[in-house]
Order: structure tokens, then sequence, then C-alpha cells
């Protein structure tokens, strides 16, 4: 019997709900394994798949996305281990899946707490109610890896938006990871698309691009790369957020301000007593 | 490479008057090697396209295009608001060239002449009982008049397919040269709904029969049957005008239509035009896509090439 040879794996992009290569063929090594370089046209057909995702996503119900996004901490509690292995702390782990746990529950909350009937001086129910903001570029922050890229995605899908996430170009592995559990947790390809690579190839694209709605620059350190990203967003008005640079305590309640957000809202006026 | 026998060459007008002749020399013509055909059109497919280069594909794709809508929802406001799109697509960019025409039903046809009246856009108006075909002859006819006299310059016909596949040729034949007459000035382009015609021999008998009787331009298809044009069904009517003109001196075009939405799809058919029958078809009188949702993917194409930066269908009109 010849001894074993391990299977090693390449962590590819997550488009689509797929895992492809970058179209640019190229890869850098993070501990010691093949991570995908993607390049602004893996941007741009992340995009697409965004797009081509939201009427789906933003059109089920609040209740149904709160279950896919139950079903995602689920396959998450399984994998523990596998994040233990990559480096990721136990105890971050169990925080990113309660994480999950709690945005899930959000789902058809949100829009009776940020929501609701307006009063109007005339014969009318005026109501007001949340809608999601379209497709969201987000730049994930550089750690906590895993608590903090789910910190950022679940808020911004859990309300039927769909995002494009530029990963921490440092801890990649955690990202692609999370990407597996998604691709097995009933979420529709294309809700959530992970580029990993190197922020200044990818997030300028993305901020420029003008099908992109809206944008979340957290991870984003540089004052002058973040500037720029903003002047960018700026020619099709995306929404930005742009959180108070400085130690941020991922571990702690993050509120609904994540969530609202990345929110538009749309007010009916329909006739009373007729 | 597809060498048709020329020997026949003086007797090719004589084929429409028998039955016999005419399937003689359509049975007569070579085999399609229906794997090489395939290949290759998916290896010309994989030419990289960029820059200036791309630029210039970009512009000649909207020069070529036949924007179309064929649906019973067509209103006089739909089909005017598309005729305005077809002078100006973009609207932010001057610079940016008018298609090559409008293609509506026949009853729309008089609300698009009003708009595109004085100007180089051609008007084109499907014909002949579009999309089945299956109408008696006097009706196709009359069709076929009646669009002429609205104001339409080139009709797009659609052949018997019926009569096709049930082998009574001259009965095609027939058709298409009466509604060649019928068409008086205006071009005609026959129909040869490839999708519904089961293999690449019987595109090629049908390529040379439309041609033959008198067909102006060569279509792919409706737009109206699940299969519609593909880059190999393309390649082998492309041999089929070329050969045709080696053979007769006569310069046949070709139309692509249904199911070509992306600039990627029209710059793969750029190339193979160039690659196939030279840069004498390259332009907009012998090469014609029709589409209707290609004509934004092209325009975000070159918004993005003129900006920098990826266009979005929110700043392009939805028709």
């Amino acid at each position: 019997m010849s001894e074993r040879v391990a299977v090693r794996k390449t962590y590819k992009l997550f488009i689509g709900g797929k895992f492809p290569r970058s179209e640019s063929g190229r890869s850098y090594l993070v501990q010691d394994s093949n991570v995908s370089l993607a390049s602004r046209k893996d941007a741009r057909d992340a995009v697409v798949a965004a797009r081509a995702a939201v009427k789906g996503w933003a059109g089920a119900t609040a209740y149904n996305r709160g279950q896919i996004l139950y079903r995602v901490a689920e396959m998450l509690e399984g994998r523990r281990e596998q994040f233990v292995a990559l480096g990721v702390p136990g105890d971050e782990v169990d925080a990113a899946t309660d994480r999950w746990v709690w945005y899930a529950g959000w789902s058809d909350k949100l829009a009776q707490v940020y929501g609701g009937a307006n009063p109007v001086a005339g014969p009318y129910f005026n109501l007001s109610a949340p809608e999601p903001t379209g497709v969201v570029a987000v730049v994930a922050p550089e750690a906590p890896a895993l608590l903090g890229l789910v910190s950022v995605i679940a808020p911004a899908i859990v309300t039927g938006n769909t995002v494009v996430v530029a990963a921490s170009p440092s801890a990649p592995l955690a990202a692609v990871t999370l990407a597996e559990v998604l691709a097995t947790s009933d979420l529709p390809g294309g809700v959530v698309n992970i580029l990993t690579g190197r922020l200044s190839e990818t997030v300028p694209t993305l901020a420029a691009h003008m099908d992109v709605n809206a944008i979340d620059l957290t991870g984003v350190t540089d004052g002058e790369l973040a500037a720029d990203l903003e002047v960018r967003a700026a020619e099709n008005l995306k929404r930005v957020l742009r959180p108070v640079p400085g130690d941020h305590d991922w571990t702690a309640d993050p509120g609904l301000g994540r969530m609202t957000a990345l929110l538009e809202t749309k007010t009916v006026w329909h006739p009373k007593g007729v | 490479m597809t060498a048709t026998t020329t020997s026949a060459r003086s007797d090719l007008s004589e084929l429409g008057r028998s039955e016999t002749a005419l399937r003689t020399f359509l049975h007569g013509l070579p085999g399609v090697d229906q794997v090489g055909a395939e290949q290759r059109a998916a290896q010309l497919g994989t030419r990289s396209i960029k820059t200036t280069a791309k630029a210039q594909a970009i512009d000649l794709a909207i020069r070529m295009v036949d924007l179309t809508t064929l649906e019973g929802a067509d209103t006089p406001g739909k089909v005017r608001a598309l005729a305005a799109k077809a002078l100006r697509p973009d609207p932010a960019d001057p610079s940016c060239p008018h298609v090559g025409a409008v293609c509506v039903y026949p009853a729309m046809v008089p609300y698009v002449a009003e708009v595109l009246r004085g100007s180089a856009v051609h008007l084109a108006s499907v014909a002949t009982a579009f999309p089945s075909g299956q109408a008696p002859m006097e009706i196709k006819l009359a069709d076929t008049r009646a669009a002429v006299e609205a104001g339409a310059d080139e009709i797009d016909m659609v052949i018997n397919r019926g009569a096709f596949l049930a082998g009574r040729y001259a009965e095609v034949y027939d058709e298409i040269a009466a509604t060649k007459q019928a068409c008086g000035d205006a071009h005609l382009k026959v129909i040869l709904e490839t999708g519904e015609l089961a293999t690449y021999d019987n595109v090629r008998r049908a390529s040379w029969l439309a041609m033959l009787a008198g067909g102006d331009f060569i279509k792919t298809s409706t737009g109206k049957v699940p299969v519609a044009a593909t880059l190999p069904v393309t390649l082998v009517m492309l041999e089929a005008v070329r050969d045709f003109r080696a053979a007769t001196g006569r310069q046949v075009g070709v139309k692509p239509a249904g199911g070509i939405k992306t600039t990627k799809d029209a710059i793969k058919y750029l190339v193979m035009v160039n690659e196939t029958v030279g840069p004498d078809w390259l332009d907009p009188d012998w090469f014609r896509f029709g589409a209707s949702s290609l004509l934004n993917d092209l325009l975000m194409q070159r918004t993005k090439l003129t900006t920098g930066v990826y266009a979005g269908p929110d700043y392009f009109t939805l028709d």
C-alpha cells in the first residue's frame, strides 16, 4: 500500500452560487493555501449575479428569508470544527452562529419596528413599509475574520438585499469556508457573492458600478481610499455606510443600524371608509 | 471549405422552372460536416476583441441592429418610442450611431414611418403570415403589398417550412419569387426558421433555395420558436452566401435573429463574418442582427468604454 496523498483545497470565489476561479487565473498564498485573486471582471460578474438574484430574494416572504438564515446558522454550527482548524477561535464561531440566529429572527419583525401607520389629516390609511435597497457592495472588516464577516452580511441580506462582499485580504479562508456554508443552506445563488483578493482592485470597481445601489465601507481602514470610494459612489447616489474608524466591539449587541441603513421606505396612501 | 459545383453556373437561373432540376441541384449540394461546423464556430468564438477594436465592433454592431418588436401587445405609442430610440440609441451621447432598421408588424408600419421619415434608418416589416407562414398565397402577397405601401422598405418573409420539409421545393421557390415581385423596390429578407429545419444540410439547401428565388437577405429565425440563431447555423448560411456570390456574382446579406442578447455574442458573430466571408459583409447593408435586448447591452458596453465605469440597466430605456 502506498501512502495516501492528502487532497488539498483551492479556495475559490463564490459568485452566483458557484465557486469559480478568478477569470484572471491568479491566486495568492494564505496559510499555505491558494486563494483566488479576484479581478475587476470578477467584481462585474458578481454584480450581475447579485442583480439577477434581487427579484427572487426581495420577493420571498420575510418568514422564508428568516428560515433560510436560520438554516445558515444550523450549517455553521455543524462546521464549527472546520473553522476552528482554520484558526478561528471557538468562541468566535459560536458568536457568529448566534448572530445569524439573531438576525434571522428580525426578518419578519423589522417591518413592525421600522415601518408603521402614519397619522395624516385626511380620510386615508397612510402606511410606511421598509423595502430593500437592492445590490449592496460590502467591504468586510479585516478582523475578526468570521464574526466580522457575518456581522456585515447578515444584516444586509435579511431585509432582501443581495450583496457582493470583498473579503478581508489577510483572512480569506474563513470567508470562502462561510461561502461553503451558504451554498449548502438553501440560500438562492447570487444572494451572497464573495470576492477574495486585493481591496484596491475590486472595491473601486464596485464603488463606481452604476448597477450597485449601496456600499458598506466597514473594512476600509485607509482614509484616503475611503474618501475616493465615496466620490465614486456619488456618481449614481449610492447609499454609503461608513462607520467611524477605530476599534469596534463586534461581540456587543449590534443594534438595528446596519439593517436600517440599507433600506428604503415605501409609503402607501389608501382611502379609508369606502 | 465547401466548394459548390460551378459547372452549373449558367443553368442556375433555370432551376426554378422544374421541380426535378431544383431537387437535383439542392440535394447535390455537399453535405455539412456537423461536428466540423460546430467546432469551427466555437473556435471563432474564442477570439479576444479588446479596447479600440472592441469600440469599433460595438459601433458597427449598433449600426447592424434591426431593432425589433413583434408582439401582440405592440401599440402605436410603443413602436413610436422604439423608432425614436433607433434614431438616437443613446440620447446622452451624440457620437453614438443610429441602428440599421426598425422591424415591426405590418399594422405598425405607418406609425414608425412617421418617425423615421427623412432618416437613414430602414423600416422593415415582417409579412407573409409571420411567424408560421401557414396561410393562403393571396393573403401572404396582400400582406406584403400592404406593408410596402405603408412605407416599409424591407420585408422579412417566412418560408413555408411545411412545404420545404415535405420536399415541395418548387412551391417554396415560387412563393419567394412571388413575394419578391410583390415587394417591388423593397428588399426581401427570407426567414428560413432554422430551428425547424432539423439539419445543417437543410439549412444549406434552404439558403440556396432562398437565394436562387431572389432573396436579398437570408435570415435565421422568427424569434418565435425555442431554437433561434446559433453560431454554427449562421456559419453554414455565411458559407452559402459566399459560394453563391462565387457562382453567380450576386451578393446576398445574412441576418441572424433571436437569442443574441449580449455584446459578447454580437462580437462573436462579427468575427465569424470577417473570417468566413470577409470584410465585404461587415456592413449594415450585408449583415444585420435581429434583436431587441441586444441594443441596450451594446449601449452599456459602449458607455463602459467611454466612461470607464460599468453601466447599469437603470440608465437605459426599457422597450
